[in-house]
């Protein structure tokens, strides 16, 4: 079913008032908010409405909390009318992907298994969200524990791509990219493991920014894959989503894993230009089976750098090929390791009338996993049997090493690479017969969860059937400013382009 | 056929911190159930673990001090079963890289020294507790993530008597060390023991068994020697010994085997991708070793040495790091060191049983105060029967030995004229008992000591007065 523009009766005053407000954007809507040109209220309010009208159709939330969202909306204005500073992001609606945890707001991983599970504890990035003024507004659909490259594997419902609601979003964080693309948050929360929030990103045409590993704490990140996942936003520009990552950056002692490093400082980084910067195309990622189209996206977006001085090279990354491989492997063992506690005792899904122990562990887990949580965990132990462990995961591991030493050495020839994100553009719903098909479409976004680099997905344009397409700048660990430049400077060089509204 | 038992020991030591191994909950026994919990020990999704470092450096005491090759970096390892009392469905312990490796505890067995080798010690934390009531059972997390130091023997302990004189031994060296409270009631040392048998002289190992569930000190002895028992009943019977894991029933006496799906236990080892390797500069090795106490094995081989105790003397004081602080702080407060022996015997007896099974903190006699008692009984200004008295009013109304001798006139009276002619007296007033001793009744002796003894208020010299009373008895001269 194609799209079609709204019909008359919605091109009301109120609604044009909101699809405005909607479209903004965070930094815009943060400085209507701060000035009093508009409140914090009326804004959070202008998103329920919209999710309301919409989202039925797309299915980006999994759940939306409109009291609590009014209630924290009320105190930002509270602030403000006190003359108290509510922060960068003051009003700003921000939905949260389901695996990321929000104190008092049920979370499910989008898992049957923890189906009304109220966290008792906040996480970090939530927490540095509503510090800096942010407004939650709910839980967003995703893969089951973040398995998946379509969203197709979410438990409660579907989520369609707001271009074409017959095509997938992209996955796992496919909510998070569509509700930005609908204009039902202005800010999302995504996590990418392996391309989850780049590869959704891209399908619906938004901004999506995966940090150097250690960049974002992962406390209240329910873990898939432990040194692979990171959270990151999604936004409708690159400065709202630098926005957001610098609110969400830095060290925190509840994660051992994080990095103690100065904080990007990204929204003032954005503006320095690419002029003198050397941008590498890894060769691999131009290989057969990448559509066309997607190429000829990224030679321009390439272009367009060009055109804002900076220069091209061909680089190799010549283990590209063995990311997936790597990656299926250590991905699932880590995944296997973190879903042990989903065992029915202390929370989550239990099985009613288990006989003993072994039963109740067997059916909890049997009738709260999908499918594709079960084959993972399945491959993840697997992998770590005391007899596979060296030929699998540790294996993996060292293959891992080479990934990151091809960046590295790229590295000395250039200040980042831009690459394509996924062979095509958003594939139709239920078109990706197996499994593997489906990994297969993972190939140029896993090398990057590997090497634990930066990756930030930009859109250019679309395919000839108006379908987004986005590209992916690869950075230095820690240069999320290098790639901030750059995609300020593409994003720059084409117009930014809404999904028609859909009835 | 002679048989020789080989025992290896397994024993988990729970560490003296304040909080659990990965996260900032107390450590605390006794407490409501599920009170000593947060988000990482329910093992609640999105939790992570952060490591408590004066675990590490309870481990490292604990390292340094049994002589064990540091290994850095170490890494931590998830060692993945399903039980109820494990949340995260993993245990966070080490495998392959553990902390400590090669090291050797002094173990000190009847009268003689021999070392135990170590094959590692690793950090790991404690699972929480079941318990079991009619057709429930309940899960208590409090336990669940207090931080263990695994300490593994190799298979060097030849019997169950050797076996407990190890326990022994490493029970004092982690109280020495202040890294575990020692307190086996509170399950502060659980051992586990792999034992097998083989003939005399043979060099290879038999199948071992691993006995689980000793749950207290006592039982060690009685559960290794049932499964030496055991073993060598199978075996003379021509039979072999299954290696497997048998549980200790200390009620029933006996042990029994785990079902068999426990012992294919395959634990999926994972270096835990949440935790960074662990890194410890020689600088801080150098610390730890500077700040080491003296360990139990040689300070009672310097009582031994220096205070000339007899083994089990020595082995008795130095039981307890407090109770051998108080005797060395006791020795040095004396006026004459060469009273070492005497203070630390009298600690030995009348201290203690006047503690009365309590600790030496409880103690109403400060050292110095007892140096002072040692001093009085050893320069002679009370013997030794007076000085039990003096103990007591010491006890009784907190005063010292000098002053209570003074005060209460209790000074040992070792002049010779004066005993000399209290001693005629007595003699005289009992002129049959004169004659009965001079008749050859050599026992009357003691009626004579004691009459003067009596006469003096206890204070003559005893040995003085001993002296005295046979040279008036004698005849002649």
């Amino acid at each position: 079913m194609r799209p079609r523009p709204a019909p008359e009766a919605s091109r009301c005053p109120r609604c044009c008032a909101v699809t405005e407000l909607c479209h903004a954007g965070a930094r815009e809507l943060a400085r209507r908010v701060r000035a009093r040109e508009v409140s914090a209220r009326e804004v959070t309010q202008a998103f329920l409405d919209r999710i309301a009208a919409r989202d039925g159709a797309i299915g980006a939330y999994l759940r939306v909390t409109p009291e609590r969202a009014c209630a924290d909306a009320d105190a930002i204005d509270a602030q403000i009318a006190r003359g108290d500073d509510p922060g960068p992001l003051a009003g700003v609606p921000v939905g949260v992907k389901d695996v990321i945890v929000t104190e008092g707001v049920e979370t499910t991983a989008g898992s049957k298994i923890l189906a009304g599970w109220i966290p008792p504890y906040q996480s970090t990035a939530v927490a540095r969200l509503r510090a800096a003024g942010a407004i939650i507004l709910g839980k967003l659909n995703c893969d089951e524990f973040a398995m998946g490259s379509s969203n197709e594997h979410a438990a409660y419902r579907p989520c369609r791509n707001p271009w074409d609601l017959t095509r997938v979003p992209g996955g796992s964080s496919g909510g998070s990219a569509a509700a930005i693309a609908a204009g039902l948050a202005a800010i999302t929360l995504g996590t990418d493991t392996g391309g989850s929030i780049r590869q959704p990103a891209a399908f619906c045409g938004v901004v999506g920014w995966k940090p150097t590993y250690g960049r974002v704490s992962r406390w209240g990140a329910i873990a898939f894959a432990s040194s692979l996942d990171q959270i990151g936003p999604l936004a409708a520009s690159v400065g709202d989503a630098a926005v957001a990552l610098d609110v969400i950056a830095g060290l925190d002692p509840r994660d051992p894993t994080s990095l103690d490093a100065p904080q990007p400082g990204l929204i003032d980084a954005l503006d320095g230009g690419v002029r003198g910067l050397t941008i590498g195309l890894p060769r691999e990622y131009f290989a057969d089976g990448l559509d066309r189209e997607i190429a000829a996206a990224v030679r321009a977006a390439g272009a367009a750098l060009v055109a804002a001085g900076a220069t091209l090279v061909d680089v190799s990354l010549p283990h590209t090929r063995y990311a997936g491989p790597a990656y299926y492997v250590i991905a699932p063992a880590e995944a296997a390791s973190n879903l042990a506690r989903y065992d029915g005792v202390r929370f989550g899904h239990r099985a009613a009338g288990a006989r003993d122990l072994d039963a109740l562990y067997a059916r909890s887990r049997a009738e709260g996993f999908g499918a594709e949580v079960k084959r993972r965990v399945m491959i993840g132990n697997y992998v770590l049997r005391a007899g596979s462990y060296d030929a699998y995961y540790k294996q993996a591991q060292q293959v891992r090493a080479l990934i990151r030493r091809d960046f590295d050495r790229a590295f000395t020839q250039c200040d980042a690479l831009l690459a394509p994100i996924a062979p095509t553009a958003a594939f139709p719903i239920g078109s990706r017969a197996t499994p593997l098909d489906l990994y297969l479409g993972d190939v140029f976004t896993l090398a990057c969860n590997l090497a634990g680099l930066p990756g930030l997905a930009v859109p250019w344009g679309a395919t000839a059937t108006g379908l987004p397409i986005g590209v992916q700048l690869l950075g230095k660990p820690l240069d999320e400013a290098t790639l901030g430049r750059c995609g300020r400077v593409i994003e720059a060089a084409q117009p930014r382009r809404w999904p028609p509204e859909v009835v | 056929m002679t048989w020789e038992s080989v025992i290896g020991l397994e024993v988990h030591v729970q560490l003296a911190t304040a909080t659990k191994a990965f996260s900032p909950s107390p450590v605390g026994f006794g407490a409501p159930p599920n009170s000593l919990t947060d988000p990482i020990v329910l093992g609640l999704p999105g939790a992570l673990p952060s490591f408590n470092r004066a675990a590490l450096h309870a481990a490292l005491r604990l390292g340094v001090a049994t002589r064990s090759t540091i290994r850095t970096p170490c890494r931590f390892a998830r060692k993945h079963y399903f039980y109820p009392d494990l949340p995260k469905g993993y245990q966070i312990s080490q495998y392959d890289e553990p902390l400590c490796a090669h090291g050797e505890v002094d173990v000190w067995h009847a009268g003689a020294h021999r070392v135990v080798r170590l094959e590692r010690i690793h950090l790991e934390e404690d699972a929480g507790k079941l318990n079991h009531d009619g057709g429930s059972s309940r899960v208590d997390l409090n336990r669940a993530g207090v931080p263990l130091c695994e300490v593994v023997t190799a298979p060097d302990l030849r019997s169950a008597d050797e076996a407990f004189a190890y326990m022994k031994a490493l029970h004092r060296l982690v109280r020495y060390l202040g890294v575990c409270e020692g307190d086996l009631e509170k399950g502060h040392l659980r051992c586990d023991a792999n034992v097998s048998v083989r003939q005399h002289g043979d060099a290879r190992l038999g199948t071992r068994v691993e006995l689980k569930n000793i749950n207290s000190f006592r039982f060690v002895k009685a559960a290794i020697e049932h499964e030496i028992a055991r073993q060598i009943r199978i075996v003379e019977g021509g039979g072999a010994v299954v290696r497997e894991t048998r549980l200790w029933d200390g009620a029933a006496g006996v042990s029994e085997a785990m079902r068999g799906k426990e012992e294919i236990a395959d634990y999926r080892y994972l270096p835990d991708p949440d935790l960074p390797p662990m890194i410890v500069p020689d600088a801080v090795l150098r610390e730890v070793a500077a700040a080491l106490p003296e360990l139990p094995a040689r300070r009672l081989e310097r009582f031994v040495r220096d205070y000339q105790l007899a083994f089990d003397d020595a082995d008795l004081l130095t039981s307890e790091p407090a109770l051998a602080d108080y005797v060395d702080a006791a020795v040095r407060a004396l006026a004459d060191p060469t009273r070492a022996r005497a203070t630390a015997t009298w600690i030995a007896n009348e201290l203690l049983r006047e503690l009365a099974g309590r600790p030496i903190e409880a103690s109403p006699i400060a050292p110095a105060a007892l140096a002072a008692l040692i001093d009085a009984i050893e320069d002679g200004t009370i013997s030794g029967k007076i000085g039990k008295d003096v103990f007591a009013r010491m006890i009784a109304s907190g005063d010292g030995a000098r002053t209570i001798i003074e005060r209460d006139g209790l000074q040992q009276i070792s002049d010779e004229g004066v005993l000399q002619a209290i001693a005629a007296t007595i003699l005289a007033g009992n002129p049959r008992q004169v004659a009965g001793y001079r008749g050859g009744n050599d026992k009357l002796l003691g009626f004579f000591v004691g009459q003067l003894m009596k006469a003096t208020d206890g204070r003559a010299n005893p040995q003085l007065a001993s002296l005295l009373m046979k040279k008036l008895l004698s005849p002649g001269d």
